[in-house]
Formats: C-alpha cells, structure tokens, sequence
C-alpha cells in the first residue's frame, strides 16, 4: 500500500533532448511518518505505563515497569499503525518490535558482561600482567605487582594440545557419520551426543582417575597408562586431555552439520569423474566445508578455553611459570578462580583483569581462525 | 585448499598417464531398476552406438534419468537401489569384475542436470579435477586444460581469468566447465542429463553446439525435455513411457528421423508431436 508521490507534474514525460532528472523512489526506506509513529508510540506507552505503575495502582517501579512499557508501547503501537496503514501492516509492524526487541534483550546482557568486566579488568591492567608470574608476588602485593604469564601460556598449551587430539577426531568422525555412513552410525551419534551432555567436573574427575591418580590398579589399562610420561601426576597434558573430551562433540556435532551443507550434487561429480570415496571426501567434500569446519573448531575451543573445573583436577594450578605441559601448570579461570577468593582487593583486581584478558585471548583467537579459514587460493571474482 | 601433487599418490601402474581412448558402444540388455520395492523400469535394451548422439526423450518420472545413471554405475549410490540386467562397453560388462566402478565412471563420464563446478577449486583447476581425484598423471597441464576448454567452447572467455573461482561464471559457463573438466579425463562415452535444463538459449546453443563438435570422439547419450533439441542434436532416439503406477519402458526407438517424422507407435506420435508429456 505504498502512495507513490509524483512531485513535479511539469516534467516532460517523453524525453527530449536532454536526459530529465528521475526522482528515484524508494519504497522501503524509513519515512518520517514510520518513526514518528514508533517514537510516538513509545513515549505514548510509558505514559500510559507510568500512568498505571505510578498514579492507579500502587505497584511501584522496577522490572514490571520495563516490561509494562513494553506491552503498552507495543498496543499503542499497532493501534496507530492500524488506523493508518491497515490491519496487515500492523500485524506486519508489530511482529517486526517483537523480534526486533527479542535481539536487543539478548544483546543488552552480552553488552552488560563486556562493559562490567572491561571496567573492573581495566584497573589492575598493565604491562607487567603479560610478563610476570605470580612467584615473588604475595597476598598483600599492590595489584600493580605480579602478572599472569604463567596463567596464559598454560591456557594457550592447554587448549593446543586439546585442540590436537580433539580437532582430527572430531573431523574424521563427522566424514564418518556424513560420508561413509557405516553401519555404526547411528550407535556413534547417539554416543557423541551423550558425551555432549559430560558435566565438566565428570570429564575432569575421568582424567583425574585414569592419569592423575592413576597407580596402575586397573589391570591393564591402568599399567598401559602408567607407561605414560604424565601418568601419575598432575600436568598441562592431563588437563588438555579432559578439555579434548569436551570439544570433542562439539567439534564433531558441528563439522557433521557443516559437511551435511555440502550440496550432494559435488559428490555426485566428483564420483562421476572415477574418483574414489576417500578422494572425494579429502578433496571436494573437506575444502568445500572448510569456512565450516573452522567454525566447529571455534565452537569446539569456546567450550574448553573458559572450563575450571576439570583443570582444578588435572592441571592443579601453579604460582609461577612452567612451560613444560608434562608438570603442574596454571590457567586462565584457574588464575582468575584463585585469586578471585582472595579478601585482599589487589587480588581481585587480579581476578577480574585475568577475566578480561580471557575474554580478549578468546576474540584474538577467533579472528585469526576466522581471518585464516576465509583465506582462499580461489579468488572470488 | 591447494591441491598439491605430491598427497596424491600416483596410480602409474593401473593408469599409465592419460589413455588415448576411442569411443566406445554402449549397450544395455534387460536393465531393470528399483528404488526399494518401487519397480521404476521394466527390461530396457538399447543399443548406443560409437560415435553417435543417442537422445532419451519422455515425460517426467518415466525412468529416463534412472537409466542413465545406470550406464555409469551411479544408481547404486541411491540407497535402497537396486538393478537387472547387464550394460557392456565395448563388450566389457561393467557390472562384472572387470572393470571397478571407479574405472567405468572414468571411461563413462557425466553432465548433470544442475551445473557443479567444485566451488573450491580454480577454473583451471576444475578442469583437471577428474585427473586429481582418480590420481592420473598428466604431462602438460595447461595445455591440457586448453585443448577442454575449447572443446567445450569456454576457452575465449576464460583464458583471462583461470585463476578464478568456478562459481563466478555463470549458469551456462558452469555446465560448459563441468563438461570441459568430463572431457579432461577422455572418456569414451559423455551421459549427459538434461545438461541446458538450466540454462538460457543462447548457453543451450553453444552446447549443442559443443555436442556436434564431440561426437566425433566421444560417444554421447542426452537425457532431454527439449523435443527439438533432441531432433537437433542426435541422430538416434529412444522414447521412454510409464503408464500411471507402472516402470518405464522403451517404447520405441531407432534413427530420429523416424521418431519425429514417422514414428511406429502412435504414442511417440502424440509425444513428439507435443500432444502430452
């Protein structure tokens, strides 16, 4: 129902000699009238809600409030927008406020999290955070004092080596379900979908009792585990291992969704050009998913990079710098969780600037998996 | 990705670089097919001769496609489906042990209906995809790619731009890709299944007139909709019909002129002469 407004009536309408300027129409830009109306509505509805929290009812303020504004913005809305532009429109519009709000409301907490963290992070932030431990740094230190490189460099080591145990079997098992569909598919996605739902502490409490404390009790697998360089004790190994457990189904669930976008139609080709299954897999199947397959990896590395728990039994956390995985090492959240607990606010300041860099070390990440999985040899002219 | 030629292991033994092949008959006796229980044709034979367009021509659903792709052994990647009969190229059964499946798809090649460039692959890279992927060696690539894309009349357009994706050309570009990338391999037979369904007239020109151009060196059996493009195109047809709830069958087939211009059975008739279908 849109009105087309033919201003200048004197223009010529067959063109002669020189070319006349068209008005160009717009039909779906946002006019005036559009936010007028919406502004409108708006403060029409938290009037009428003021008025009913405020003045008629004694309900008082708060959430209700919000919420209240929002049902009454929403009717004022479409009533307007019903009287001028007709029932589908404001069906139209108002769907259109609701799931728009829909992403704002889930917006707004994510937005609330970085802000918090950015403004209690920032205060203990400095460059001495990247470059030193805390091994000369005691409780009563100025958060100036003492850093968290032991804490990076064994979260880097230990989401790598997760991410190399999990990542290749988390891929081969998705070509498995989605290209070979053996017979054992069904029983394996089952499988894959119950380690899924693993509670983190179990994953942790699984490594814990087959490596960390393991004493070669269980016959055979424990004396085989034993044979391990990091049976025995806690290690960076032992805890990139309980993390590989949890990216594990992720990492597979995603990449077996991703190849599954694949268009049948590449197999067919590839097949109809006598290729084998396996090449057709490795060569048109893989690199025709691989923008998603760098996704399943990201996913996979959001689910371990933030875990405590499992590390709490596994890595066991250190004071000072150990680059060696086969040793007790340090974490981010286990950085950030036992400084956290601390009465001393230097400590905490600590704690929430490990939360921010965290939260940076995860968008670094997941910049350069995306800027380097986007990278192509085929130029997309 | 980069397809690098040392990961592929190179099958010199089997496949002594590229084979100079001759076009090939291809013949079917008794083909029947099912999809699960569903009986989708009913004992096909045909016989398609070396150096010869052969076109299928019937309505939708009557088994034409389900027959080509059972001349290169593509059906039995349907699950559930299952086949009769015998197909022999040349006199060799490929259904038999003789020829692995792999080895038939290579000397049978296909044109689908839907252009399928591999969109991670370059253009030139598309055109030697079939060579990769069943681990050929090939002496001179870009003279290779060269003489496909000519034959398949893309060569003037892309010469510039071989670097570039397979899915920036257009639709018809895209199927004379796919048909130049068939070629790379030199089968000696090209199915092709309804290949300008998508396409526009002026690309479905250019690839009848690529099909001319071939017939010399390959043979050829076209899946179409298009009743002049199969009197255009081929010189033999074959009429496929399937009564309601009931396989497919040939009806008739022979030389085209006869089936368009006198047809035995009066359905073929009525067919080509637009009257149904």
């Amino acid at each position: 129902m849109t009105v087309v407004d033919v201003r200048d009536h004197d223009a010529p309408t067959v063109a002669t000699g020189a070319p006349a300027v068209v008005e160009r129409i717009r039909p779906r830009a946002l006019r005036p009238l559009d936010v007028g109306l919406f502004a409108g509505s708006v403060v029409a509805g938290g009037a009428l809600a003021w008025l009913v929290f405020f003045r008629l009812t004694p309900m008082g303020g708060g959430l209700g409030f919000v919420l209240g504004w929002w049902v009454a913005s929403l009717f004022v809305y479409r009533t307007v927008v019903h009287r001028h532009l007709g029932r589908q429109a404001a069906t139209d519009r108002v769907m259109a406020v609701v799931v728009g709000s829909a992403a704002v409301g889930l917006f707004v907490p994510l937005v609330l999290i970085l802000f918090f963290v950015l403004q209690k992070g920032i205060t203990a932030l400095n460059w001495g955070f990247f470059t030193e431990t805390l091994e000369f740094t005691g409780p009563l230190s100025p958060a100036d004092e003492g850093g968290a490189l032991h804490a990076i460099v064994g979260t880097l080591q230990q989401v790598g080596i997760a991410v190399v145990c999990s990542v290749p079997l988390g891929i081969m098992t998705a070509v498995y379900l989605n290209e070979v569909r053996g017979r054992l598919r069904r029983p394996l996605r089952a499988v894959v979908e119950a380690m899924s739902g693993v509670p983190s502490i179990v994953a942790g409490l699984f490594v814990y009792a087959m490596i960390v404390a393991n004493s070669g009790s269980i016959p055979v697998i424990g004396t085989v585990v034993s044979w391990l360089p990091f049976s025995g004790r806690f290690s960076g190994v032992a805890a990139g291992l309980a993390l590989s457990v949890l990216m594990l189904p992720t990492v597979t669930r995603t990449a077996e969704e991703m190849l599954r976008l694949v268009p049948g139609g590449l197999r067919e080709a590839s097949l109809a050009l006598g290729a084998p299954e396996w090449r057709t897999a490795l060569r048109v199947v893989l690199p025709t998913a691989r923008i998603g397959l760098v996704t399943a990896v990201i996913l996979g590395v959001a689910r371990a990079i933030g875990e405590t728990a499992p590390l709490l039994l596994t890595a066991f956390g250190s004071a000072s710098l150990e680059t060696n995985p086969l040793e007790e090492q340090s974490s981010l959240p286990l950085f950030v969780y036992q400084q956290i607990r601390s009465p001393e606010q230097a400590q905490i300041d600590r704690a929430w600037t490990g939360a921010l860099v965290l939260i940076l070390m995860v968008l670094i990440l997941f910049s350069l998996a995306r800027f380097f999985g986007a990278r192509s040899k085929v130029a997309r002219r | 990705m980069a397809v690098s030629e040392s990961a592929i292991p190179v099958r010199d033994e089997v496949v002594p670089e590229q084979p100079s092949r001759e076009p090939a008959t291809l013949v079917a006796s008794n083909v029947s097919a099912w999809f699960g229980d569903r009986k989708v044709l009913e004992s096909v034979g045909l016989e398609m001769p070396a150096r010869t367009v052969t076109a299928l021509i019937g309505p939708s659903g009557c088994g034409k496609s389900t027959f080509i792709r059972i001349l290169n052994r593509m059906h039995e990647l349907v699950p559930g489906a299952s086949l009769a009969g015998s197909v022999t190229l040349n006199g060799i059964d490929i259904y038999g042990d003789e020829l692995p499946p792999t080895e038939t798809r290579l000397r049978i090649g296909m044109v689908f209906q839907k252009p399928n460039p591999f969109p991670a692959m370059t253009i030139a890279e598309n055109v030697l995809a079939g060579l990769k992927l069943s681990g050929i060696k090939v002496r001179d690539r870009d003279a290779l790619v060269e003489e496909c894309l000519t034959k398949a009349g893309l060569w003037n357009e892309v010469k510039d731009r071989l670097k570039a994706s397979g899915g920036s050309l257009s639709g018809g570009q895209q199927q004379r890709l796919v048909i130049a990338r068939a070629l790379a391999v030199r089968p000696q037979v090209l199915l092709m299944d309804e290949p300008c369904s998508a396409l526009d007239p002026t690309s479905t020109r250019r690839i009848e007139e690529t099909i001319s151009e071939l017939q010399e060196e390959v043979t050829i059996v076209i899946v179409t909709h298009n009743m002049q493009q199969a009197a255009r195109v081929s010189q033999q047809c074959a009429f496929f019909l399937a009564a309601e709830n009931e396989p497919g069958r040939i009806v008739e087939a022979g030389p085209t002129e006869q089936i368009f211009e006198a047809p035995r059975d009066s359905r073929t008739a009525d067919y080509v002469h637009g009257r149904f279908g």
